[in-house]
């Protein structure tokens, strides 16, 4: 079982670099041919900037910073028992390729289901650009299946 | 932009989206464009000892796949919040396609939205993600 003390348990602050090349290689493997996501010509004719980071790619930084990973395993939770159950989206404003931007996230919810056979995990993130802005935001919720 | 707007109504639905086959040189690709190095998805031996019988699908990319079917029928800067359930696992060979229909028209924060219930299911009909979405008109 997982302690619910980790109920409002607040993650450093994780700084995520915008590459251009990060995001082709992204498109790439989604099979996304849209050249406003590949092209950096078509995203400015857009009216982007640069690139855009696509729709669900911000997920990205909880995994390259191990920050997502690295909070399970110090709740106990092992690698090969989680599932993805929930997965959401706000968006603000645009970011870019070229972007730096600082990714939180906070533990808002843990609960179970099934006699405590599933528990669900509900983190929050926030996204914040270099203005200090307030980019998008997204949810997250992992299932663990004990 | 108002006159893309003309046509749409309550229960229309979105072009389809199809996939190819699932494959594993899809999900490794995955792996790395993502960042999602949980080797679930990419390691049959680790799968195998998880009790899985082979490697699956990340979430993920399904949902990945929901974002382009989505700014392929609007610019995703008029993409303003979705959220979807992952209700089954996508397997290797699925063939996954992504739908969506209208099922509501309102007005928030001074424009017109649609809002949209969107899903993958693959080749026998099985939906594997659900959720929705709103995505302003304006």
């Amino acid at each position: 079982m997982i302690d619910k003390k980790w109920i409002g348990y607040t993650g450093p602050e994780v700084t995520f670099d915008i590459e251009r090349g990060r995001l082709k290689f992204f498109a790439q493997a989604i099979g996304e041919t849209n050249p406003v996501y590949v092209d950096r010509e078509a995203a400015q004719a857009a009216g982007y900037r640069d690139l855009p980071v696509p729709p669900t790619f911000l997920l990205a930084a909880d995994f390259d910073s191990d920050e997502l990973f690295s909070t399970l395993a110090k709740m106990g939770v092992p690698l090969g028992k989680i599932l993805h159950g929930e997965q959401g989206y706000t968006y603000h404003l645009p970011v870019c390729a070229g972007e730096t931007v600082v990714v939180q996230s906070k533990i808002s919810d843990i609960y179970d289901k099934k006699g405590g056979a599933l528990v669900f995990i509900v983190r929050d993130s926030t996204v914040t650009n270099a203005a200090g802005e307030l980019a998008a935001e997204f949810r997250s919720v992992i299932v663990v299946r004990n | 932009m108002a006159e893309q707007n003309v046509n749409i109504a309550v229960g229309d639905t979105l072009p389809e989206l199809t996939l190819p086959p699932v494959t594993r040189t899809t999900l490794a690709l995955f792996a790395g464009a993502s960042g999602d190095h949980n080797p679930i998805h990419i390691d049959i031996d680790f799968a195998r000892k998880a009790g899985m019988p082979d490697v699956f699908a990340h979430g993920m990319l399904s949902m990945a796949w929901l974002g382009r079917f989505l700014t392929g029928w609007r610019p995703q800067s008029q993409l303003r919040n979705w959220s979807v359930r992952f209700l089954g696992i996508t397997h290797l060979g699925d063939r996954m396609t992504c739908s969506g229909r209208v099922v509501e028209l309102f007005e928030e924060g001074g424009e017109q939205r649609a809002k949209l219930e969107i899903q993958t299911s693959n080749q026998n009909g099985e939906v594997k993600i659900a959720g929705d979405a709103v995505v302003s008109l304006s």
